[in-house]
């Protein structure tokens, strides 16, 4: 059984993470309704032609890919494996809309095509000529993490050295105002929002695309190492302190040894409740929060494990990142556990440790 | 030793039947479900021919006796039907699934509520619900709360090769030891947004498809579910229940060619083969059967047959595509392909490619064209996608 290491890592997000300037300096989000990736310089990794016709979720996880394959110098992938909650939503919706609107005449294919789930996946593999597994999870706020447990099946069985694996959503216009009508997300209100402090109903939607490059031997460019993952795709919220207990123990770790737990508050009143519920066995552990500086997406914990990696490497906690709280714990930071769910399912634990 | 992971149960329904029995009955018959398009409202209705169950939403509700309004969508209907006979079969209660993971697939997953509705949505509240199953995982969940699965859920979507590779992900699961019952498979119903797609794309026939065939000109597509209890030795043994067949080998490769045709030598459907025999530790001479993918368009038959012919060194098994039966159920169509090879085990018999006449020009590859009964021990069975996603599948007795 081989372990599974984070060597190489590649961010696009609202933040200057692609930079990576975001431990220093967070840009304010908060007078947002729709929060936006910084779109970082495609002209370096594409082609223009390409440029022009690929959706932002492809093109952000080209960009973000090639970073993050670069940085672990990893020549050779056995695995790409993609999460993204939406897909391609707005390829899907682009032929939706010509579907309908023209009432299914003069339609042509490249929505279509660049629609289908797995493009992201299926257009890294054709850039890299990887021949190699390629798998795409859509599975809500769990797609990113089924991608990661499928890496870890095959550290466990043996069967890689090194794969890419990602999560990615994008935003697109009437998608977002489907969501805003049924309440998912909120609807558009004059300034500033503290999701961590005021919660409403709904959610300030945002995108992202992250990528890492998992090895099963650490190296120069090591980052941190990952332990476990669990997803689950229903939970009361009486039944988490055993999930997480459960989780822990599985892994032979007792509450007060997770230094840092990354919490995924997005300010729904109706759905943080669960935060609360796990912040309050952990009380010796530093909290931190993400989602009132990126926004919330399926994939979103694909930005936490970012974050969580960063954090483990260079051992700093960005203020920015504490919310209301305060550092608990000064010493070394040794384990990292995220818990995220989203509007009460796939409630997902993702265990990482210092190298 | 070690016999791969156990399948024991299985259910399926398509457009030759509402359950295995009905599927069988048909494929033995050679009677087919392609028909002319009813029960989805397109203007494409005269060009193409598809592979329908002729049942209407509200039928497939009575069936599953669901209240309403719900927020099912047809794909997810199919799919419970599917695992409703998938957990008979295995003799599972509903009360036992908390414990049990479910891999699912779909392409469609909500598309045909959310075309539906979608020019109305915003001004008419009454069918906003359905915006909820806008993405495919939201249509799993839904599911999984149907048949009380609190587990490990996920869902897969990687265009026509979707249920293979959500059979491969569930072995992996209990081979690692992280599941020890876990249904798996793929639903796919079918709607304007991909039968336009797949007419923009001109890979549609407007008569019965011929996989194999010199005059073939493209593929019918069909709907449909079908699904798989796949289950730890340990698990079976605690219940002593006897498996219907194994899953030994598996495997997915990608084609690295184009997003949407395959490579001239099918690498990556050769390379999915190489490593399913690999997995399974035996040799391709033991196949007795290939379900093959063989989709009938022009693109595909060619690729895959120069594929099988490199990868069994020109002695290529006893081989057919059932598409001709089902049409392609996109992401259904390797666990309803899964299905058929399960069943040709279990009934030593092997299945007709129908509409075939003419080999192709390109090299000398017949597909079986009748039905045969013969001792069928070993089965390999293919599945290829978009974004030149290629899955192998092999099944044993």
């Amino acid at each position: 059984m081989n372990s599974c290491f984070i060597n190489g890592i590649g961010c696009v997000s609202a933040q200057n993470t692609f930079e990576n300037t975001f431990f220093e300096d967070a840009i304010d989000i908060s007078n947002l309704n729709i929060v936006k990736a910084i779109k970082p310089n495609y002209k370096s990794f594409i082609p223009p032609a390409s440029i022009r016709r690929m959706s932002a979720g492809v093109k952000n996880s080209i960009v973000a890919s090639s970073v993050a394959i670069k940085e672990a110098s990893a020549d050779q992938l056995d695995g790409i494996i993609v999460g993204t909650g939406l897909g391609c939503i707005q390829d899907s919706e682009n032929f939706l809309n010509k579907m309908i609107g023209y009432n299914e005449e003069y339609l042509t294919p490249t929505a279509f095509i660049q629609s289908t789930h797995n493009t992201v996946s299926g257009q890294i593999a054709l850039k890299l000529k990887c021949k190699a597994y390629n798998f795409t999870y859509v599975n809500t706020g769990g797609s990113f993490q089924s991608a990661l447990i499928d890496g870890l099946l095959m550290f466990e069985g043996e069967e890689a050295n090194n794969i890419l694996i990602g999560g990615v959503d994008e935003h697109a216009e009437y998608t977002n105002k489907l969501y805003q009508a049924i309440g998912y997300y909120r609807q558009d209100e004059e300034g500033k929002k503290n999701i961590l402090k005021q919660r409403k109903s709904g959610v300030i939607p945002g995108e992202g695309a992250s990528y890492f490059v998992l090895g099963n031997e650490q190296s120069d460019s090591t980052y941190a190492k990952i332990l476990d993952v669990q997803l689950v795709n229903k939970l009361d919220q009486i039944d988490l302190p055993s999930f997480i207990l459960d989780f822990l123990s599985k892994n032979e770790l007792k509450l007060d040894e997770i230094d840092v737990v990354i919490l995924g508050n997005n300010g729904d009143d109706e759905f943080d409740t669960y935060y609360d519920e796990a912040s309050s066995i952990f009380e010796s552990s530093t909290l931190l929060y993400y989602k009132h500086l990126f926004g919330e997406f399926l994939t979103s914990s694909s930005v936490a494990t970012y974050i969580a990696a960063k954090i483990l490497r260079e051992q700093v906690i960005p203020e920015h990142l504490l919310g209301e709280q305060k550092v608990r714990k000064s010493d070394k930071i040794g384990n990292i556990l995220i818990y995220n769910q989203y509007r009460g399912k796939d409630h997902s634990l993702i265990l990482m440790e210092d190298v | 030793m070690d016999r791969g992971v156990a399948i024991s149960g299985m259910g399926i329904v398509s457009a030759i039947g509402m359950n295995a029995k009905e599927n069988f009955e048909a494929l033995k018959k050679g009677q087919h479900g392609i028909s002319e398009v009813e029960l989805v409202d397109t203007i494409l209705k005269e060009n193409i021919l598809v592979g329908e169950i002729k049942k209407s939403n509200q039928e497939l509700e009575q069936i599953l006796k669901l209240p309403t309004p719900n927020s099912f969508s047809r794909s997810s209907m199919l799919g419970m039907i599917a695992i409703k006979e998938a957990f008979r079969d295995a003799e599972i209660q509903v009360k036992d699934n908390t414990s049990m993971a479910f891999v699912n697939s779909t392409t469609v997953g909500g598309m045909d509520m959310v075309e539906k509705f979608y020019d109305s949505f915003l001004t008419d509240k009454k069918n906003q619900h359905y915006i909820s199953v806008n993405d495919a995982g939201s249509n799993t969940h839904l599911m999984a709360d149907y048949f009380n699965i609190k587990g490990f859920v996920t869902t897969i979507s990687t265009a026509c090769s979707s249920a293979a590779n959500a059979i491969m992900l569930g072995a992996r699961l209990i081979k690692s030891g992280r599941a020890e019952k876990v249904v798996v498979g793929g639903m796919d119903g079918l709607c304007k947004f991909t039968l336009n797609g797949f007419n923009t794309l001109m890979l549609q026939s407007n008569g019965f498809n011929k996989p194999f065939d010199d005059e073939r000109v493209g593929l019918n597509l069909g709907e449909g579910a079908a699904y798989l209890i796949l289950e730890s030795q340990s698990s079976l043994q605690k219940r002593d229940k006897t498996p219907l067949a194994y899953l030994t080998g598996y495997a997915n490769a990608n084609d690295a060619y184009h997003q949407t045709a395959s490579s001239e030598q099918g690498e990556g459907a050769f390379l999915a083969m190489k490593k399913a025999f690999e997995v399974a530790g035996i040799q391709p001479e033991q196949v007795d059967y290939i379900n093959a993918h063989g989709t009938a368009t022009p693109n595909n038959d060619l690729s895959e047959g120069r594929a099988l012919l490199n990868f069994f060194e020109n002695k290529i098994p006893d081989f057919s595509s059932t598409k001709p039966f089902t049409g392609h159920t996109l992401a259904a169509a390797a666990s309803i392909e899964a299905v058929f090879s399960i069943l040709a085990l279990r009934e030593n018999i092997i299945y007709p490619n129908l509409n075939f006449k003419t080999k192709m020009k390109e090299f000398d590859l017949t597909p079986q064209i009748e039905i045969k009964k013969k001792e069928v021990n070993t089965v390999l069975s293919n599945s290829f996608g978009f974004g030149g996603n290629c899955s192998s599948l092999i099944f044993e007795k």
